[in-house]
């Protein structure tokens, strides 16, 4: 187990290197828990392990934009939630086909994540107070709107398929990889295009590595904040359909808490909390390593108690390494 | 370089954590419990009672549920880790009976019995529930009820509700057995609360106006008894004899002081050690009943503090 890739990371760039660090640990644990239990790696848990990570990755990439700009994003989890009930106001209350679920969902995702760039950027509140009260009004309103009741979405039969079907199954019998999983790594992909390729993407770096000088160069430094705040919004109401079809029900009182286990992947994934830095490859394997942790320690029946302890070990060790890292860079 | 030390230096710590287990699961029959909570006192109890039949039986048992009832998705995870270590039966506790479904299915399908219990699984799957006999716990109180009154006078039921399992059955169970024993007890009134404490003070206030010679009144859940407790307080009425349910800290010290004459209480250790008691049968296929009562007993003033009493009641 010591003789790890990571022998050549001096050559890689400061980011990359990260990246290989991360993965490396991916693969000791991968490797450990494969060694310690015959039950670990089989396919049925492999499947559990990605499917417990979709709705944990999926938060993890809107996080992993808001931080990007030097910003935080506390409501990510309580988001997810309140999607989650509009999805089950759509079609449930209303009996509205599936697609209009889906739309509402993701709308009011992006609407509120709208609201919250516009309190910080335009109103100049401090990222953490905005988050934190968005994150605690919606979780107000989704008890609310469901009168703290869960919504089950029993009218709408195919909607459970949305997370926990197969199309891959379907093609390839004996891969049975839910579809949420699958949708997981396309939004991984897409949102990893939009940081590298686009316009959006470049001035997500640059407000968190700069904001000021973006500012001084003309750009609406402001309106792209709030449009980075509404993507990341969005991403939660695919969190929200995610956790809704997984649980055939919009479960109203959940979702606080959620929003540390995504800041969590995307900082093990090696992008800096003070803004600038990043990557949605890290921040997916920084989710891979929380649930694969997770559920490796659960197969060795390690107490819960200690698999607490272990994880926040491993959240302190992967970012002091980071920071050695840069403090060797610099 | 610091990174990989580190990391294999919390994995060696998880590795020793984990050996005592490994070393027993090879030839010990493995029963995880999956439960609806973890850090309550009440589920700590539950978890000390699964401990003690792993203890006393020689299986090997895992404890573990969700930092809220509300996590619904994390119990899952749970489930299906639980699954993955092909265990020889599982105990499990639903948040959500229909959001469990597609994974109780598979452990049938995987001929993994499972033993539902506390508010059990909204399904046909499980082998049986270890529950609480709340039918003859609700008698236990109307017995004691009849004793601290003298047998004779009216009293009144404020209950949480009237659909819910543990509803009908408190008040059923305390109903049926006043009438079949106590000729001169007459039940004047049932009211429901939702075992909010509030709306239960303000029920109990209009049946204390409209019978000011009620002679006892029976709170049927934590909240119920609570608001029970409050109006016999904020009226100043004396002389009335309040039987409650549960602990909670508010109920016993009202038990205490004496403004409440005792309580029932149900058994979570019960609960873990039969849940675990009922797996192994059900690996020996042996039939079992629908549903095993963990066990309840009555506690009052001179018993509060009795070990058997105190390690079954929660704060």
């Amino acid at each position: 187990m010591t003789a790890l890739p990571a022998a050549k990371p001096r050559l890689l760039a400061g980011g990359a290197q990260q990246k290989i660090l991360a993965f490396a640990s991916l693969i000791v644990l991968l490797v450990f828990f494969s060694l310690a239990s015959p039950n670990f790696l089989q396919t049925a848990n492999i499947l559990a392990i990605l499917q417990a990570t979709s709705v944990n990755g999926v938060l993890a990439i809107a996080a992993t934009l808001v931080i990007i700009t030097g910003g935080i994003d506390l409501s990510v989890g309580t988001l997810m939630t309140f999607t989650a009930v509009i999805a089950g106001v759509v079609l449930t209350f209303w009996g509205l086909a599936m697609p209009f679920g889906i739309v509402a969902a993701i709308a009011a995702g992006a609407g509120c994540g709208f609201i919250s760039g516009s309190l910080i950027a335009r109103m100049k509140i401090p990222p953490f107070i905005a988050t934190l009260g968005m994150m605690l009004i919606l979780k107000g309103l989704s008890l609310v709107i469901s009168g703290t009741k869960p919504i089950y979405f029993n009218d709408t039969p195919s909607f459970p398929q949305l997370s926990t079907g197969s199309l891959i199954g379907a093609v390839v019998p004996g891969l049975p990889v839910p579809n949420g999983v699958v949708i997981l790594f396309l939004l991984a992909l897409a949102i990893s295009w939009v940081l590298t390729r686009t316009t959006l993407g470049r001035y997500c770096f640059a407000l968190g590595s700069n904001e000021e000088a973006v500012r001084l160069s003309g750009v609406n430094a402001d309106g792209w904040k709030v449009a980075i705040y509404a993507l990341a919004g969005g991403i939660c109401g695919i969190a929200g359909l995610l956790i809704a079809s997984r649980l055939n029900s919009a479960q109203p009182a959940l979702g606080l808490g959620y929003e540390l286990d995504a800041i969590a992947a995307v900082v093990i994934g090696g992008t800096s909390l003070a803004g600038g830095r990043g990557s949605i490859l890290g921040t997916i394997i920084g989710a891979l390593i929380m649930s694969v942790l997770l559920n490796g320690l659960r197969i060795l029946s390690v107490a819960q108690e200690w698999q607490t302890v272990v994880t926040g070990v491993i959240i302190i060790a992967a970012v002091y390494a980071d920071m050695l890292r840069r403090r060797r860079a610099g | 370089m610091l990174t990989r030390r580190t990391l294999m230096a919390a994995l060696t710590a998880g590795s020793l954590l984990a050996t005592s287990g490994m070393a027993l699961a090879q030839d010990k029959l493995y029963i995880p419990l999956i439960s609806k909570g973890f850090q309550h006192q009440f589920w700590q109890a539950v978890k000390a009672g699964a401990d003690k039949a792993a203890a006393e039986f020689g299986v090997e048992v895992t404890f573990e549920g969700p930092d809220t009832e509300a996590q619904v998705d994390k119990q899952m995870d749970m489930l299906a880790a639980a699954l993955a270590k092909k265990p020889a039966a599982i105990g499990f506790a639903a948040l959500d009976s229909q959001a469990a479904t597609p994974l109780l299915k598979q452990a049938q399908e995987a001929g993994i019995p499972v033993i539902a219990f506390d508010s059990g699984v909204d399904s046909d799957i499980p082998a049986t529930t270890v529950t609480t006999n709340n039918v003859a716990a609700a008698a236990l109180a109307a017995d004691k009820m009849a004793e601290l009154i003298g047998g004779a006078g009216k009293v009144a039921l404020v209950v949480h509700d009237q659909t819910s399992r543990t509803g009908i059955d408190r008040r059923d169970g305390f109903v049926n057995r006043v009438k079949e024993a106590y000729p001169n007890i007459e039940i004047v009134d049932i009211q429901y609360g939702a075992g909010d404490q509030l709306q239960s003070t303000e029920i109990t206030k209009a049946i204390l106006t409209a019978h000011p010679d009620i002679k006892g009144i029976f709170g049927a859940n934590e909240g119920s008894a609570i608001g029970v407790l409050n109006a016999v307080k904020e009226t100043g009425t004396t002389g009335v004899v309040v039987i409650g349910y549960d602990s909670g800290k508010l109920q016993k010290d009202a038990i205490r002081a004496g403004e409440m004459a005792g309580a029932i209480t149900q058994n979570p250790v019960g609960i873990g050690y039969e849940t675990v008691k009922a797996a192994i049968a059900a690996v020996k296929g042996e039939t079992l009943p629908a549903t095993i009562d963990s066990g309840f007993a009555w506690y009052d003033k001179t018993n509060i503090d009795a070990p058997e009493i105190a390690a079954v009641l929660y704060d």
